[in-house]
């Protein structure tokens, strides 16, 4: 006699919610702001932080963040981050701040963030939180005018993977995992309260001009595009280092399937052999013979960070590009009047 | 002054008569979070302002963190472990910021006030006490700046004086890039490159067209001409660097050419990644 649309109570707590998937993040521009500040003041040593905020549907919104000190290579350091970072947490929750994290930021020095340790930390976070992002930020690019804010998530088809700990190109071949998979970037959202809003529309400065748009005008581009170039070649290098392991690997792939072959086919001669004498055949297989040890398939995930860098470079040096041509048609324009 | 037997209402000026602060916008916007977040009893915010003094007696603040406090008609209670936590955790970060002064929200200076200047000036010789009037009373978000100064009767302290001094809002440029988007309360998505580069060109040509205007006003009679505009003029005119038009194309050639090389460049690099990776994951199969 139940109802056919009504679930029992059961039925309900038996399907686990399925989340929805990150599509944006919210973040406030206090956030913004203190990011700003805590990477400059440090730059260009590497600093980070910690992200709070809410988890609403598919909207992750940041509403405030803390710095994390500076932390030498200690043992007794260790404890006393920990420490540091409840305190803080426990004062917030004071004021009445969501202390949720639901990440953390870290700074970054022309975009060469892809490292083992942020998938590390990756990892850690998502055991004991649902969904985390990362934001990177890159205060060698705001020197151009542009504000690089990132927000970072791992894939989860990338993350089982790592959990597996298996990057063979078999399983990466099944999944159809490809390098650009590794990262999912989240587009940013940026949303304030009335009341700030206010405020900063008061407290703008009445020039025309900021100094931003001088910094977006300069025509010397090259110091940057030179440091670009320098990690590139550094990167290619690593690539071709990675590269090498693979050949080496296959080489030794084949030598070793060549080695099994002669040696098979010297057993069923053998094996012939005693057939005609009348003696038990010898098995095939000698899993003991040194030549049927498997050889590990080194792990593709450095090549596939190296990648991933290597394409960040490309994409800056794009960019960069892309705005001197604009200012060097405005000069030629300019100067033609 | 000669000290006589009258009773003379003595000012102790400043010791820095040219007392005057500088504040980063990321306190005040801290400053309106914490008041939006406040609890529901609590009139006001009151918080602590961390900061800098700088060599020339301006002091900096960047920083700030809210203190849960409690008041009533008669008396304040601010939490000072609270505040004494705070402060240890965020000089953790940044040893360098130490306490420069105190903030409260709301317009003017109230009874209060007094006790709580006098327990802040017990942490730091001479702090600065920043109202931010977040209701918005005389029509616009006013933010003033003011030290206390002694009313003394001879020997008597009488009151404190809350002495205004000048304000002034500073940022880095990095903070104002982010500035501009934080004017709306949403905005979609963060301008990439180009995009900004696109607003930067219009402000420059609204710019040139103003001059522009001005310089035709100026010729027709319309506007009294300025002499120190006009030499403003000429001096921007005059700065383009005086290069014949064949020397000049070569440059702007040359620069468009290496730009190119370097774009030709990545694009290589992408192809050949997109083919390592191809032989990487492939070539278990030709095995």
């Amino acid at each position: 006699m139940a109802n056919s649309m009504a679930r029992s109570f059961l039925q309900v707590a038996a399907t686990e919610e399925v989340a929805s998937p990150l599509r944006v993040v919210q973040i406030e521009g206090l956030v913004i702001l203190k990011i700003i500040k805590h990477c400059k003041e440090f730059s260009p040593a590497l600093v980070t932080g910690q992200l709070l905020g809410l988890d609403v549907g598919s909207v992750l919104e940041v509403t405030n963040c803390f710095p994390f000190p500076i932390r030498e290579e200690d043992e007794e350091i260790e404890a006393d981050g920990a420490n540091y970072q409840l305190e803080m947490m426990r004062c917030l929750r004071e004021v009445n701040v969501d202390n949720n994290t639901v990440g953390w930021y870290q700074s970054t020095i022309l975009g060469s963030y892809q490292t083992v340790e942020l998938i590390e930390t990756f990892m850690n976070y998502q055991e004991n939180i649902r969904r985390c992002v990362c934001i990177i930020y890159d205060p060698s690019r705001s020197n151009q005018g542009v504000l690089a804010l990132k927000a970072l998530k791992l894939s989860d088809s990338f993350m089982e993977l790592y959990r597996a700990n298996s990057f063979t190109g078999e399983k990466l071949r099944e999944k159809n995992l490809s390098w650009v998979d590794i990262f999912e970037e989240i587009p940013i959202k940026v949303a304030n309260s009335a009341l700030i809003s206010a405020f900063m529309t008061e407290l703008e400065s009445d020039t025309p001009v900021t100094q931003c748009d001088y910094d977006r005008l300069q025509l010397s581009t090259t110091p940057y595009m030179e440091r670009n170039m320098e990690f590139l070649i550094e990167c290619m290098d690593d690539l071709s280092m990675e590269q090498q392991k693979f050949q080496f690997y296959y080489r030794s792939l084949s030598r070793q399937q060549a080695q099994q072959q002669a040696w098979l086919q010297k057993r069923r001669s053998e094996n012939m052999a005693r057939k005609a004498v009348g003696e038990e055949p010898l098995p095939e297989e000698d899993p003991s013979n040194p030549i049927f040890k498997p050889i590990p398939e080194p792990s593709r995930l450095e090549s596939f960070l190296i990648t991933n860098q290597i394409a960040n470079y490309c994409n800056q040096i794009n960019g960069v590009a892309g705005q001197s041509f604009n200012r060097l048609y405005l000069m030629k324009s300019l100067h033609d009047k | 002054m000669a000290a006589s037997k009258h009773t003379v209402l003595q000012f102790n000026a400043p010791s820095t008569a040219s007392l005057s602060a500088k504040v980063h916008p990321l306190v005040i916007l801290n400053i309106c979070d914490c008041y939006v977040r406040r609890p529901d009893q609590a009139e006001r915010v009151i918080g602590t302002l961390l900061g800098s003094v700088l060599p020339d007696g301006t002091v900096d603040v960047c920083n700030s963190y809210a203190v849960p406090h409690t008041e009533s008609s008669e008396q304040v209670a601010l939490d000072i472990e609270y505040h004494h936590n705070m402060l240890v955790s965020h000089q953790k970060v940044n040893p360098k910021e130490v306490i420069v002064g105190w903030y409260s929200t709301g317009l003017g200076v109230k009874g209060g006030s007094a006790l709580i200047h006098d327990f802040y000036s017990r942490e730091v010789p001479n702090p600065v006490h920043l109202t931010v009037d977040t209701g918005f009373r005389n029509g616009e978000g006013t933010i003033k700046a003011y030290v206390s100064v002694n009313l003394a009767l001879g020997d008597l302290q009488l009151a404190a004086q809350f002495q205004k001094i000048p304000l002034d809002l500073r940022m880095l440029e990095a903070e104002r890039l982010g500035l501009d988007i934080l004017k709306t309360t949403a905005v979609d998505k963060l301008p990439n490159d180009l995009e900004g580069m696109e607003v930067t060109m219009e402000r420059l040509l609204a710019l040139i067209d103003d001059v522009y205007k001005y310089v035709d006003d100026v010729v027709e009679g319309r506007v009294a001409a300025d002499n120190s505009i006009g030499r403003f003029i000429a001096d921007t005119v005059a700065s383009l660097p005086k290069l014949s038009p064949p020397a000049f194309d070569k440059l702007v050639n040359d620069s468009l050419q290496d730009q190119l090389l370097l774009l030709y460049l990545s694009s290589i690099i992408r192809t050949q990644l997109g083919l390592a990776e191809k032989l990487n994951t492939a070539a278990d199969q030709i095995l």
